[in-house]
């Protein structure tokens, strides 16, 4: 897991808050590995998901540097960001924005439609081959509507690895589910992190958290520490920085 | 086939929201179908209009009324002379050497020309008394220069040849003065002997105008009531192309040196309404594409307000601002390309219905029924105009949706 695929320099962001500037996150370096699972927590408002939005390369920087796959991305225009997530990044939320007008399989095809590299036949193919390996093969032309929450979420999960990116980034991909559901899309997760690709998850559950690779507990926009999780056993906290061998 | 990713999102947002969608249509249809309709109206109550004075009356009238004033002898010797005592001639001057001037017109003329004589007069039927112009013709020639044959309602137009001192009348002058075809009448000119003389027959040139004021007679006749045996003071021309009269009466005026009026300039009070009428047109259509627009301008934004999370997710999908723009557009271009065909089967159905409806002209005599001019030109110009002004009116809501900030709805679902 020698292969970096994030990396943040120096990262800072501000934003107005009234007539003042509050900083939320404030100066983390982080460096995420290929095929890492990262779990991000923190109390609320510690600037977690904003790390993640700024990582994911939805949000901007005030300041420092962020590296996805070995390239800067703080030059980078609007129109090469939003290339750099169609292809490098996949995205899932706490509410699992499947688009209601189209059925689970054609929202899993959307991000390849976008990109424009398959036919349509065999986008379909892709498409369905996501959906069955997560456990909905059978509910490929069901709308969102008539899915229920973990579907949806699978669905969703479906649609981050439609383009096969390097980077899943999640953003307490199980807020909204029961403990079976919770329990179905993190082993997924592990699943997706297991198969070569990095998952930087935001989550509150330190629980949940323990069964990432490694964790990063972000306080009022810093980094308070890092642990590396032993699987099966409680994480050890470590007091500074450790990156996982 | 690949289907383009934002024809898909478009035809599903708009499938999908079918009441909107079709409140849209109807929108874009109604715009369209009043619009070709009143265009359709306008143009043909004009055509119309304009045709019936082409016909009634000639192209261009050439008068004795000449550009300048000629030379008179003295002048022409000293170089300049003082005039004085003149008394006032009752006589009309006339057009000099009017076969000369027949003669050297024929030969370029792209129509038909034909010498007059106009006399104003007063018609006198039992106590009834009218004022008149009596236009003294040639019928043979008369036939090259207008629909007058045509326009007859009873006798005929050979029938002037036939009697002594005939005349026609214009079938709004007959029923004022009770006068039918064998009729006499009396004719009195301004100055000069009453002349007795009989009807031979009765036309209709559709203005009122010319129907209640203009007596056809022979020339002689109209020489007689002239008291100028040889006058002639008119030549009246038909040309084989109506609307190049200004062109070709420039062209004579200065070639023989009297006035030439086009039929144009002679009706050009009428004329000039038609431009007041044209801009009020205009107004109107512009306000009723304004409402199409307003109506697509109201769809669209409602669909990226309704949308702003879809917006979101495909703009974090890696989405850029111009693919998200351009959903919105080819949504405004699917509500115009279904709506503008149902706008055209309105207007043509609402032409059709205006084609029953009848109503009284106060220029042209008798009731008539709405004159609606059909052509391809109203339905595509009108479809254009409408496209545009869809596709801008998506523009705005469309590019306000295209810089959606994913952050920002993404928290605000959490």
């Amino acid at each position: 897991m020698s292969e970096v695929v994030v990396e943040t320099k120096g990262l800072v962001r501000r934003v107005e808050s009234g007539a003042t500037m509050a900083t939320i996150v404030n100066g983390i370096d982080l460096t995420v590995y290929k095929g890492e699972f990262l779990a991000i927590t923190g109390p609320s408002g510690s600037g977690k998901s904003s790390l993640l939005y700024l990582i994911g390369l939805l949000d901007a920087p005030t300041e420092g540097e962020i590296l996805i796959c070995g390239q800067a991305t703080s030059s980078m225009s609007n129109s090469e960001r939003a290339d750099m997530r169609l292809t490098k990044l996949g995205f899932v939320f706490q509410f699992h924005f499947l688009l209601p007008e189209f059925t689970a399989l054609e929202n899993v095809m959307l991000p390849m439609q976008t990109l424009g590299t398959l036919s349509m036949a065999e986008m379909h193919e892709r498409g369905a081959k996501l959906l069955t390996s997560l456990g909905l093969g059978d509910q490929l032309n069901r709308m969102p509507s008539q899915l229920s929450g973990g579907q949806r979420q699978r669905v969703a999960i479906a649609r981050a690895l439609a383009n096969d990116p390097a980077v899943i980034v999640a953003d307490e991909p199980t807020g909204n589910l029961d403990t079976v559901s919770t329990d179905q899309v993190f082993a997924i997760l592990r699943d997706v992190a297991n198969s070569g690709r990095t998952v930087i998850v935001v989550t509150h559950d330190v629980s949940l958290a323990a069964r990432a690779d490694r964790r990063v507990n972000v306080v009022d926009g810093k980094i308070s520490g890092i642990f590396v999780q032993e699987h099966g056993k409680a994480p050890a906290e470590q007091p500074s920085e450790t990156a996982k061998a | 086939m690949r289907v383009p990713p934002v024809l898909f999102i478009a035809w599903a947002h708009v499938t999908n929201r079918l009441r909107q969608t079709f409140i849209g249509v109807i929108g874009v249809a109604t715009g369209v179908g009043f619009t070709i309709m009143i265009s359709g109206v306008m143009e043909g109550s004009q055509r119309q209009f304009v045709g019936t004075l082409i016909d009634a009356m000639p192209h261009i009238t050439i008068t004795d009324e000449r550009l300048s004033v000629s030379l008179q002898p003295a002048e022409q010797v000293y170089g300049a002379a003082q005039r004085s005592n003149f008394t006032a001639t009752e006589k009309r001057p006339g057009i000099s050497n009017s076969n000369l001037v027949l003669g050297s017109l024929r030969n370029w003329l792209p129509g038909a020309i034909t010498p007059s004589v106009k006399v104003t007069a007063m018609v006198y039927s039992g106590n009834a008394r009218f004022g008149v112009t009596v236009t003294g013709i040639d019928p043979r020639q008369e036939e090259t220069v207008s629909k007058l044959a045509k326009q007859i309602v009873a006798g005929e137009l050979y029938g002037l040849s036939r009697g002594s001192n005939a005349v026609l009348l214009g079938q709004a002058l007959a029923t004022k003065i009770g006068a039918r075809v064998g009729s006499t009448l009396t004719i009195t000119p301004g100055t000069g002997a009453p002349v007795s003389a009989s009807v031979a027959g009765i036309y209709k040139s559709g203005v009122r105008e010319v129907d209640e004021r203009r007596i056809y007679s022979l020339m002689r006749t109209a020489q007689m009531l002239a008291g100028q045996p040889d006058l002639v003071n008119e030549m009246r021309i038909q040309l084989n192309d109506a609307f190049v009269a200004p062109e070709v009466a420039s062209r004579v005026q200065s070639q023989i040196g009297y006035r030439a009026i086009p039929w144009q300039e002679a009706n050009a009070d009428l004329l000039s309404s038609f431009k007041v009428q044209e801009k009020i047109t205009s107004v109107i259509m512009a306000a009723m594409m304004l409402a199409s627009t307003f109506a697509i301008y109201s769809i669209i934004s409602t669909i990226t307000n309704e949308k702003r999370n879809d917006i979101a997710i495909m703009k974090s999908l890696g989405m850029k601002e111009y693919f998200v723009q351009t959903i919105f557009i080819i949504e405004a271009a699917m509500i115009a390309v279904v709506g503008i065909p149902v706008g055209w089967l309105l207007g043509y159905l609402l032409c059709v219905g205006m084609t029953h409806i009848k109503y009284s002209n106060p220029i042209t005599e008798g009731t008539l029924a709405i004159a609606i001019y059909y052509s391809p030109v109203h339905y595509i110009v009108v479809a254009l105009i409408t496209l545009a002004c869809c596709l801008l009116s998506a523009f705005l809501p469309a590019r306000k949706a295209s810089r959606v900030h994913p952050v920002d709805i993404i928290r605000g679902a959490a």
